[in-house]
């Protein structure tokens, strides 16, 4: 297992030492030289990668991430060949894989191969918790972390239900839409209904693109997930050392 | 996956799916946290309609009044004389907009407005079900959001002109594929953003659970009626077989509802390109698990079929189980064999059908030529739709 870190118990160490946790995002397979992002993203700052692994179907992620997908698979991006790829990358830090349900199942031992590939943990947005417990405990059984999603529509005893079963963290999303909305300040009600029920950690996600949602994400949550934005640069052809740089003016405005 | 192969009693087939919406293994809600609650709130909803007489009674009243049925039976006399088998067609093509989608909208319309929404969101691939939503809204004073492909605006440029003029906004989906499958995983995405006020109107029996039970139970009208007209009209009171086209399945379900307690065959028609059980294994997409074309990767497979309408990777998840349980048998005609077909229904009893339901009546060709149908054998056969939406593909065709 190359690399490969726990979840939770590295957010929380991070935590605990005051830092807000900072978790940008990478569609697997985007470029040539996608994993030299994955460095940049490391050495500048990032707590954890999440690590989208392409669908054909995103049916949670707005335009951006959605091009980003498209591109991906039209390089011929598989499950395995990303898998390929990372098992050859240690950034130190946990890596988490973002997927959709249909490319778990293709396969008979997804969780495994995540794990041999030094992914520890797992987001799978279009398994809510009513059908999460055949993942839930392949998960378990191959020693990945199933994170799980709340949202601002989630009643309180469901969300008590979430966090319970979360593993990782708690992916709070932000807004009632897709991946690269505006940041809405529902999150923030959000982050602090979840942080009133759970100790683990928990982080804002979708629609946090400048600074100062990241700030204003921070002061509710213990960190936040960044995506749409550095996709979009990076579909515009920015380079690794570019990505490094913006993903250090995001650390330095949370650490600020 | 393993299959289930434990025979049912007929008479515990389509029935209630349970709080999880399942159909064996198939079904369930597999859609993200943001419309976990919407969707519980539509099956809670329509649990509470489904047993309120004064719904079915406003729903039926839509049903005669407005949607015109209950549609005909019709014996197809010169058909039937040159197969040698006795041809019986359920006629949703005189409903209402053309197709049995209407019967679906009017409940799904009533249902949205008794739950205080004020706008309707659908996906459409040929603009039937787009068509069918925007008159559904138009007479119940809601406002109607139909998403629709790129590819199937250019297309189907009739229909969107049609849904304009009953006051819906088409917005065009450039995403994917631009046409069906697309069309519909940008619904929900929008319709995430807009749960308050917003009932997702999904037009086939697919989709999270409630709606591929929901969706049949509101499509169960045409297997009742005809199922009462058969015992009217056959002196052996059920056909031998009843036969239906399948996209996501809905025109078939509602017909198998009407039969699946009796022994008659049930035969579904898949397009030979957009075969999710001929061709396809089980995955999930849309918020639901059943078949579905599918690369050795797991990336869904574009569909392609000469009928708009069958142009979907997937199958409604109560076909996936009664295929699997082998109480309906599931078949694929080619793109080659609907187009005689339609020419030969044309020719011989005065009904020009839809590319859709073509196929049903292609498969009817086939077998009974082929021997398969035993001689004078009694064949019910739902016509989903009229083929005037189709024209412009026979004359290129022709």
């Amino acid at each position: 297992m190359t690399g490969f870190v726990a979840v939770e118990e590295h957010l929380r160490a991070r935590r605990d030492t005051g830092r807000s946790v900072l978790v940008p995002y990478l569609t697997g397979g985007i470029s040539e030289n996608w994993t030299d992002y994955l460095r940049e993203y490391a050495r500048n700052g990032a707590d954890a990668i999440e690590i989208g692994l392409p669908f054909s179907d995103p049916i949670l992620d707005g335009p951006t991430i959605q091009d980003a997908s498209d591109r991906a698979l039209r390089r011929g991006v598989t499950v395995r060949s990303v898998l390929d790829e990372v098992a050859a990358v240690d950034v130190g830090i946990p890596l988490i894989a973002m997927t959709y349900y249909n490319l778990v199942i293709s396969r008979p031992s997804f969780c495994a191969e995540l794990a041999a590939a030094g992914i520890s943990g797992l987001i799978v947005p279009d398994v809510p918790i009513d059908e999460a417990a055949p993942l839930a405990a392949a998960a378990e059984a191959a020693g990945v972390e199933l994170t799980l999603l709340a949202a601002p529509a989630t009643p309180t005893d469901r969300l008590a239900e979430i966090v319970g079963r979360s593993r990782g963290f708690v992916y709070a999303v932000s807004v009632m839409g897709t991946t690269g909305t505006e940041f809405a300040a529902s999150g923030g009600r959000l982050a602090t209904e979840v942080r009133r029920l759970t100790d683990r950690p928990v982080l804002l996600a979708f629609g946090i693109s400048t600074h100062e949602h990241a700030v204003a994400a921070a002061e509710s949550a213990d960190g936040v997930v960044i995506g749409a934005t550095l996709m979009r640069r990076i579909l515009d052809g920015e380079s690794p050392e570019q990505l490094g740089a913006v993903l250090a003016g995001f650390r330095k405005a949370l650490d600020a | 996956m393993t299959e289930i192969a434990l025979p049912m009693p007929a008479a515990s087939v389509m029935t209630e799916p349970g709080e999880l919406g399942r159909f064996g293994e198939y079904g369930g809600r597999y859609v993200p946290e943001s419309l976990v609650p919407a969707c519980a709130a539509v099956e809670e909803a329509f649990r509470e309609a489904w047993a309120d007489p004064r719904f079915h009674r406003d729903l039926d009243r839509l049903l005669a009044v407005h949607a015109g049925r209950p549609t005909a039976l019709t014996p197809a006399w010169r058909l039937s004389a040159e197969l040698g088998v006795n041809v019986l067609l359920k006629r949703e093509d005189l409903a209402h907009t053309g197709s049995h989608k209407i019967n679906n909208v009017l409940g799904q319309a009533l249902l949205a407005q008794r739950m205080g929404k004020t706008r309707i969101l659908a996906e459409t691939g040929a603009g039937q079900h787009g068509v069918a939503t925007a008159t559904a809204a138009a007479l119940l004073g809601l406002e109607a959001t139909i998403f629709m492909g790129e590819v199937d605006i250019e297309r189907q440029a009739l229909n969107v002109f049609r849904m304009k003029m009953l006051g819906a906004e088409v917005i065009p989906v450039t995403s994917g594929t631009r046409t069906l499958k697309d069309s519909t995983s940008e619904a929900m995405r929008h319709w995430v953003t807009c749960v308050d006020e917003a009932y997702y109107c999904l037009g086939s029996v697919m989709g999270p659970h409630p709606y591929p039970w929901m969706v049949r139970e509101f499509q169960r009208v045409i297997g009742d009626e005809a199922r009462r007209q058969c015992a009217a009209e056959l002196t052996t009171g059920n056909p031998d077989y009843v036969v239906a086209c399948i996209g996501g399945g809905s025109n078939a379900a509602g017909t198998f509802a009407g039969f699946a307690d009796t022994p008659a065959q049930l035969i579904g028609v898949e397009a030979e390109g957009g075969a999710a059980i001929a061709a396809g294994k089980t995955g999930v997409l849309h918020g639901f698990r059943s078949y579905l074309l599918q690369d050795e990767n797991g990336q869904v497979s574009e569909a392609h079929s000469i009928a708009a309408g069958l142009d979907y990777p997937g199958i409604g998840p109560e076909h996936a189980y009664l295929k699997d349980m082998g109480r309906a048998r599931y078949v694929t005609v080619s793109d080659a064999e609907v187009i005689p077909a339609v020419h030969r229904l044309a020719r011989t009893e005065g009904i020009l059908p839809a590319l859709e339901s073509a196929h049903a009546i292609a498969w009817v060709i086939r077998a009974a030529e082929s021997g398969e149908l035993p001689p004078w054998s009694t064949v019910l056969v739902t016509l989903s739709g009229r083929g005037d939406k189709d024209m412009a593909t026979l004359m290129e065709a022709s």
